[in-house]
């Protein structure tokens, strides 16, 4: 009974794991973005990407920042942390790594998102980022 | 839904990690022998490569007391100005890390070092305001930490060309230009 008790144990977790480890795409966390906005995929853009990419906000000692000041003004490029620390390029024709793990999208999301623009960004806004840099060659 | 399987996965993955780590001799992230003064003890552990090193070079634990590391882990929303927050349990668990292998835990020469000088109740936030940090770069100019090509004194790799791998020896010392 215990015995037959933990292997079904065993065998959901070991599913609750293959679920986890799932791995996302552009596409699918687009598709994701877009649902939790209640909009069809279509109505992301790409332009409103940019826009949120580029666009600069008051920041420490009245420095401007923006997305573009540690990913920098192209992101197939190279960036670098304000420590020095080289960034890998945030556009998946440069580096097809990004915006295949949904946990740590939205890390980095909430993180950089309130950095920068002093509060979270919407389901949109997401949508329409990765929108951008998935056309971005 | 999908987000609370994923947490649950996270949850098992996490669990399962930290009790393979009971295994292991140290109560978390394996040393493999301290090589000598100025190399550190080489330490692996998931959590902390992951997330602490994004940003700068994941920083030794050895670099500072446990009570410094209380402080740090308590405060990732607002980390030297930026927001380096986690899940409160990848947290916990790279702080437990930190704790074992701390200045003050005694697992390594390194730690003995930073530990010399330093106020028993003292907890400095960073490694580079430690009398040890001080000392052993008291020839380093002014002019030198403000350089564009290094940015910061957090920045060791900027002149440690081995600093990821925890060496500091004298000779991979290249102040750049
Ligand atoms: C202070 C520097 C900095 C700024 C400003 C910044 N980022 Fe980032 N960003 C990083 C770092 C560091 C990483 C993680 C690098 C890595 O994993 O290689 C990252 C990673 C990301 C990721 C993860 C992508 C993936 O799948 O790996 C996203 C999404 C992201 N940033 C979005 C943004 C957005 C949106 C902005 C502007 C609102 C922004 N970032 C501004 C430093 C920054
Ligand atoms: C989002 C980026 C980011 C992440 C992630 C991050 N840090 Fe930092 N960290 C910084 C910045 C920025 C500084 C300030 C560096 C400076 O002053 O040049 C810093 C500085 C530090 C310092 C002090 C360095 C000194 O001056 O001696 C310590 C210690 C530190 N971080 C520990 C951690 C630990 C532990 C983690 C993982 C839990 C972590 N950091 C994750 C951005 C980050
Ligand atoms: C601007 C360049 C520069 C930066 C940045 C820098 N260091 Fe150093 N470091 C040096 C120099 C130069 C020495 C002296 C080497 C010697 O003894 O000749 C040194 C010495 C050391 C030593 C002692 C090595 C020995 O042989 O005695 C340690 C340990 C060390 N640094 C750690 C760090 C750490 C940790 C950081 C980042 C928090 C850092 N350094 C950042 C330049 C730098």
């Amino acid at each position: 009974m215990i015995k037959s008790l933990f292997r079904s144990s065993l065998a959901m977790l070991s599913m609750v794991s293959a679920v986890a480890m799932a791995a996302d795409s552009p596409a699918s966390l687009m598709a994701h973005y877009a649902a939790t906005a209640g909009v069809p995929v279509s109505a992301l853009s790409a332009t409103r990407g940019e826009t949120l990419y580029r666009t600069e906000h008051p920041g420490r000692n009245a420095q401007a920042v923006s997305c573009a000041s540690c990913h920098t003004a192209n992101p197939t490029q190279p960036g670098r942390t304000r420590v020095g620390k080289q960034i890998e390029p945030l556009a998946p024709a440069a580096n097809p790594q990004r915006f295949t793990d949904a946990a740590k999208v939205e890390k980095w999301f909430r993180r950089n998102c309130t950095d920068v623009l002093q509060r979270e960004c919407s389901a949109q806004e997401k949508g329409d980022f990765i929108a951008w840099l998935s056309q971005t060659k | 839904m999908n987000y609370l399987l994923r947490g649950i996965g996270v949850v098992t993955t996490v669990g399962m990690i930290s009790l393979l780590s009971f295994s292991l001799p140290s109560p978390s992230g394996e040393a493999r022998g301290d090589g000598g003064s100025n190399t550190l003890p080489r330490l692996t552990h998931k959590n902390w490569q992951q997330e602490c090193a994004s940003c700068h070079i994941a920083y030794a634990p050895a670099f500072l007391p446990k009570a410094s590391w209380r402080r740090v882990m308590g405060g990732l929303d607002q980390h030297f100005g930026e927001n380096a927050s986690l899940d409160p349990v990848t947290q916990a668990d790279i702080l437990r890390f930190l704790e074992a292998n701390a200045a003050d835990a005694g697992t390594s020469r390194m730690g003995n070092r930073v530990m010399q000088g330093m106020d028993a109740k003292a907890a400095p936030l960073r490694v580079t305001e430690t009398r040890w940090f001080v000392r052993k770069h008291d020839e380093v100019s002014r002019a030198v930490w403000s350089r564009k090509s290094v940015g910061s004194a957090a920045n060791c790799a900027a002149c440690h060309r081995q600093a990821e791998q925890g060496v500091f020896d004298e000779d991979t010392v290249n102040i750049p230009k």
